[in-house]
């Protein structure tokens, strides 16, 4: 592939991709997708959510930010348990062979098991919407976590490890200065892909339990047949994912950098 | 020369590893030798044929299956600060500065000390290997050679009882080899550590060492030969160069070199005692007999 690279390709790339998509939704919805709002439409529509992100008129009926911004919180909640669970699970998994062969099977069988599926478990245990919603959350975004955590410290060169046994450092110690930095690259790794997960069960939880945030407001639009509002939902839940991802993408590149 | 004296003493040292089919695979048989107070011993051989394994011995980075090892009167049991080791790759953590990374040793073997003196004393050493403008730097942004400085500065730093260096110029050019060959033997000098090389540099083991302790191919190593190096100290480096000993030493050690390669069990005779070594036919032998690494700048340690 020998393409030619020109000043500014990498703005001037992006927006003719979504000039094409909103051309091709355009299409769509003058031809075979009479029920899809036209681009235009869902401008019109969105307009007093998107003007006044932060402008609160009822319960569901709040500026997109401002729905943002409560389904963060939530987020915040489960990752954050998610991560403290994870990362030292993470830690003896990858220390320990007979710890890893013990639970290696069950978390295998536990990791791809849906959202959709957790969240009732969760109302059952929890009685509560918002607590439900929260253990949905950490459960499913904590595997990327522990995995990678357990590869990192796998992955930890003897050289460092000789470094620790010739100085005689502690326990306390090769923990410290050791183990924990040269497996943080992977952490992160694992923590980035933890975050994205997160975010892509929030929208799920959120529609079952009804609660006020992105999700909650896209699933109470389609019962309220205002479909140009799914499409400004689906567009900020992209949109925030993206950011999301971006911003752990530069830590971790940090990280990275130090790593070699 | 006499050596009565037994710092490090190593006795029948042997290590071998099961193997699933057959007998145990023996990588060093019989390693016996004593290396007196203040004396630097070189050990030479064919890669692969056990010398780092004897040396991760010594450091206690691996357990010998049988003989056993004493230094300064205790027996080695376990790895500890109390021997600096040197690693073939320097081995340094990338996330801590060059001063961090010698500091924390510092702070293993003087945790009663301050923050400050210990900080202190690393800087200093870090200082002698010519880093001193260099504290805060980290491994990533040193050159190979200046990263070994501080691998030095960190077994230096620890004031041990004996040096282990594991072919420590081993993945360094040949001119900062030469570099680093005079940062060590100027700090040597300084205290005159009792201090073991495992090298397969000839020219290395010539420059640096008392002795030179000569490696049989593996399987089953053992000590081939003893070689007493006359070269008074201090040493600089043309001289050694220019020593009318110098070119009858190294024919000897690249023949023992050469007929191992050739015939690995041909050498038998163990010798144990360093004064009767056999006398050795001279003369020059192929691509080894070159100066290789000196005919480029024979003092060029006046730029280090």
């Amino acid at each position: 592939m020998n393409e030619r690279k020109f000043r500014g390709d990498w703005i001037v790339l992006p927006f003719l991709g979504i000039v094409a998509v909103v051309v091709l939704w355009a299409i769509s919805s003058k031809t075979w997708a009479p029920n899809l709002p036209t681009p235009w439409k869902t401008w019109e529509v969105s307009q007093p959510y998107l003007m006044k992100p932060f402008e609160k008129r009822g319960e569901l009926d709040q500026g997109i930010l401002r729905f943002t911004w409560y389904s963060l919180i939530l987020v915040a909640k489960g990752y954050t348990i998610a991560l403290l669970i994870g990362t030292p699970l993470g830690f003896v998994l990858g220390m320990s062979k007979m710890f890893a062969k013990t639970f290696d099977p069950i978390i295998q069988i536990l990791r791809p098991v849906s959202p959709l599926a957790w969240l009732p478990l969760g109302l059952v245990l929890f009685q509560k919407s918002e607590p439900a919603a929260i253990f949905t959350i950490a459960l499913c975004s904590m595997w990327p976590t522990v995995l990678n955590t357990a590869v990192g410290v796998r992955a930890i060169p003897q050289d460092y490890l000789n470094v620790a046994r010739v100085l005689n450092l502690s326990r306390m110690k090769t923990l410290l200065k050791i183990l924990l930095p040269a497996t943080l690259p992977y952490m992160f790794t694992g923590f980035r892909l933890s975050l994205g997960i997160a975010w892509l069960v929030i929208v799920a939880a959120e529609m079952l339990t009804g609660s006020p945030g992105v999700g909650g407001f896209l699933w109470q639009e389609y019962n309220s047949l205002i479909y140009e509002h799914i499409i400004l939902c689906i567009v900020t839940i992209g949109v925030i994912g993206f950011i999301l991802d971006r911003l752990m993408g530069l830590v971790e590149r940090r990280l990275q950098v130090a790593k070699a | 020369m006499n050596h009565p004296e037994k710092y490090l003493e190593i006795w029948k040292l042997q290590k071998s590893y099961p193997s699933p089919s057959g007998p145990p695979a023996m990588i060093v048989e019989d390693f016996t030798l004593n290396v007196a107070e203040g004396e630097f011993v070189s050990v030479i051989g064919h890669s692969g044929c056990g010398k780092s394994t004897v040396l991760s011995m010594i450091a206690g980075l691996n357990d010998p299956t049988g003989g056993g090892i004493v230094l300064a009167g205790r027996e080695v049991k376990e790895a500890g600060p109390d021997r600096g080791v040197v690693f073939q790759a320097p081995c340094l953590l990338p996330w801590m500065t060059a001063l961090q990374n010698v500091t924390l040793g510092v702070e293993q073997v003087a945790p009663n000390k301050s923050r400050a003196e210990q900080r202190a004393i690393a800087a200093h050493y870090l200082d002698l290997v010519g880093l001193g403008d260099s504290l805060d730097v980290h491994p990533n942004q040193l050159s190979g050679g200046m990263r070994q400085r501080v691998g030095i500065a960190r077994a230096f730093a620890l004031s041990p009882m004996m040096l282990l260096l594991d072919e420590p110029f081993g993945m360094l050019d040949s001119l900062t080899r030469m570099e680093l060959q005079q940062v060590l033997l100027d700090l040597w000098a300084t205290d005159r550590k009792t201090a073991l090389m495992v090298t397969h540099d000839v020219d290395e083991a010539l420059f640096l060492s008392d002795r030179i302790v000569m490696m049989t191919n593996g399987p089953a190593a053992r000590i081939g030969d003893i070689l007493e190096v006359p070269f008074a100290r201090p040493r600089d480096r043309h001289d050694v160069f220019e020593h009318p000993e110098y070119d009858r030493l190294r024919q000897r050690l690249i023949s023992f070199l050469e007929d191992n390669a050739q015939h690995p069990k041909v050498r038998e005779e163990m010798t144990n005692d360093p004064h009767n070594i056999p006398p050795r036919e001279l003369g020059d032998r192929g691509s080894f007999s070159g100066r290789r690494t000196f005919s480029v700048t024979p003092k060029s340690h006046d730029a280090a």
